[in-house]
């Protein structure tokens, strides 16, 4: 291996290390009994400190079951219609060049830029207003803002690449302009929409900041807000939290294991044109 | 199966003008050959007959209808791509009947059209295979026979052949006018190919430029070119040209010359002091052949190709290509003399346009 090469893998691994060793530490010590976790928080569990005793805790609590369900409507939910609502607007954006394609395409491209964070203060007063509070659906809108101008932009760059040819053919062959779009244009999508699958994701199931100010009762909390719970101001059930912690990375890299041979593709895709 | 008329046809993209006032008129069960360097607007004049392109101004009539507002699918035209354009997540099968689940038509009549279609073109044991799994000249097929199940008015062809190699190329070709004839449909197929135009035209039509530069029977043009363009893109190896001045008119004789031309005389009404080119085919040019027109040249190189030999010889700062039968080709290096007859000589005058005068009949 040449030199550079080697700084490379020098840098990289050690970013590796930097971000995987926090997660590695949750599980570890979720592993363990509680004097251990403070008693040697480094040390991996062995047969004197290994305890299941926050897994047993938080899977017999009858919320911590609620709060998974809603992440994972909340999640899929919002998944789903950003990569449908995406790649529709993807197409007609690239397809239909009509008067102002290009400043709705700016307008979208400016969604990117600016983080749906700072429109936080009105997005709790329009969902106050449309009587969304305290809703999983409530939680799904915002989430579908947030992801769809990223999905756009992927998607849109990926179908310019689909070629000419077969969407002239399909018009050729009386193929209705929806069904071109369902039928032959999203099929060859899927490297693409695993990309933005994963990419719009990760960052909702990994969200505390709108279901804390979205969602006030228990039952609408989502996982990430939920294991707050066990932090509390005089006592901390550390066993609970990591343990809780642990479970809630599992669909974070099942969805990825399920996508990630098509990410690799839809990765590159973009990158040499 | 349909006449077609192209009236006044325009198209411009801005200041670019693509097509200017293109007419055309093909007869039903034609094959017209649109034929043109790149960038001469042939395959945006099959893009707007099929629907793909709106044109800027103009009429096109697919039998007794106006079509210009017309989507694709309601001209009943079918057009097969270069690029095949085939779906590539369906099997050959599904490729040729997905468009026809959008037609209404009852389902073992589409049965009976695929099979068809299939036995015609040989797809019958490929009917399972995605495109991925066919060879270039199979999807070129199934890409033909997703055009016939439509059972189109008129066939369009894009260049279809370009994608595939020599070989494949010549039996495709075989393939498509044997196809004519069975269908005996309406076809316009695009190529910058002028031996694909040859061979399988009844009709080819020349564009340069976005114009019309000659229409009409493969050997007419090749005999009786209308002007220089057309006289330089059909044939291959490409036909000679000089420039000559009118230099006498004595009653009906003129005596021709220039630079790189001895005098020589040849029956004809132009004026003297008029410039003009004379052109000459490389098979029409003869080692020592006999004619008015006699040039000397150093032969520089000698293609053999078997039967015909090519001899490119530098007469002045020209270049010249003569055909030579058989096995008497000079060696490089030698001079030699090239002549020929008067009838095989095609005059042209300064604007390009061919004088009556020279032609074969």
């Amino acid at each position: 291996m040449r030199p550079s090469r080697l700084a490379v893998h020098a840098v990289l691994l050690t970013y590796t290390a930097l971000a995987t060793l926090p997660i590695l530490l949750v599980v570890m010590n979720s592993f363990k009994t509680r004097n251990a976790i403070f008693g040697a928080p480094l040390s991996p569990p062995d047969s004197l400190t290994f305890s299941l005793i926050g897994y047993t805790k938080v899977l017999r609590s009858a919320h911590v079951g609620t709060w998974f369900v809603n992440s994972l409507i909340v999640t899929l939910g919002a998944m789903f219609f950003v990569l449908l609502f995406g790649a529709m607007a993807a197409w007609a954006l690239t397809e239909y060049r009509v008067r102002g394609t290009a400043a709705l395409a700016l307008y979208l491209t400016i969604g990117v830029m600016v983080p749906i964070r700072l429109g936080s203060v009105a997005i709790v007063a329009m969902m106050r207003h449309l009587g969304l509070n305290d809703t999983l659906l409530a939680l799904v809108l915002v989430y579908v803002a947030q992801g769809l101008p990223m999905a756009i932009f992927i998607l849109a760059e990926f179908i310019q690449q689909i070629p000419r040819d077969l969407r002239d053919a399909a018009r050729c062959d009386g193929v209705p302009e929806t069904r071109i779009f369902f039928e032959v244009i999203a099929p060859l999508l899927r490297p693409a929409v695993a990309t933005v699958a994963v990419f719009t994701v990760v960052p909702i199931w990994n969200d505390l900041w709108f279901p804390l100010i979205l969602t006030s009762s228990e039952s609408t909390h989502t996982i990430t807000l939920g294991v707050q719970q066990f932090l509390g101001q005089y006592i901390t059930d550390w066993n609970s939290v990591l343990s809780a912690l642990s479970l809630a990375i599992l669909p974070v890299v099942a969805i990825y294991v399920i996508f990630s041979r098509q990410l690799i593709s839809g990765l590159t895709a973009g990158a040499v044109k | 199966m349909a006449t077609l008329a192209l009236n006044q046809l325009n198209k411009a993209y801005g200041e670019a003008r693509i097509l200017r006032d293109v007419n055309l008129r093909i007869d039903d069960g034609e094959f017209v050959v649109l034929v043109g360097p790149s960038g001469c607007g042939k395959s945006t004049l099959l893009r707007m007959i099929a629907g793909l392109d709106a044109p800027t101004s103009g009429d096109i009539h697919i039998g007794a209808r106006r079509v210009n507002d017309l989507e694709p699918a309601a001209r009943k035209i079918a057009m097969v791509f270069q690029s095949y354009a085939l779906y590539p997540h369906m099997d050959v099968a599904k490729n040729m009947t997905f468009g026809l689940k959008f037609s209404n038509l009852p389902k073992p009549e589409i049965e009976r059209r695929v099979a068809d279609a299939a036995r015609m073109l040989q797809l019958e044991p490929l009917l399972n295979r995605r495109p991925r799994d066919l060879s270039g000249g199979q999807r070129q097929r199934v890409a033909i026979g997703r055009a016939i199940v439509r059972e189109p008015d008129v066939f369009l062809f894009d260049e279809p052949l370009s994608n595939l190699d020599a070989a494949l190329r010549v039996s495709t070709r075989v393939e498509i006018a044997k196809l004519h004839r069975l269908l005996k449909a309406t076809m316009i197929y695009v190529t910058h190919d002028q031996t694909e135009a040859m061979t399988l035209a009844d009709r080819i039509v020349v564009m340069n430029q976005g114009e019309v530069a000659q229409e009409g029977k493969p050997l007419d043009l090749y005999y009786t070119p209308a002007n220089l363009f057309v006289a330089g893109f059909i044939g291959s190896p490409g036909m000679n040209f000089f420039d000559a001045v009118v230099k006498r008119n004595d009653a009906g004789t003129m005596t021709l010359g220039g630079e790189t031309l001895p005098d020589f005389a040849l029956p004809g009404t132009l004026a003297a002091g008029i410039t003009i080119k004379v052109g000459v085919r490389p098979e029409h040019l003869r080692l020592g052949g006999d004619g008015p027109l006699q040039v000397r040249g150093a032969v520089e190189l000698v293609e053999r190709l078997g039967e015909v030999s090519y001899a490119y010889a530098r007469v002045g700062a020209a270049q010249i290509i003569a055909e030579i039968r058989g096995r008497e080709a000079p060696l490089a290096g030698v001079e030699a003399v090239f002549g020929a007859a008067a009838q095989d000589l095609h005059l042209f005058d300064a604007t390009g346009q061919r004088v009556a005068q020279g032609s074969r009949p």
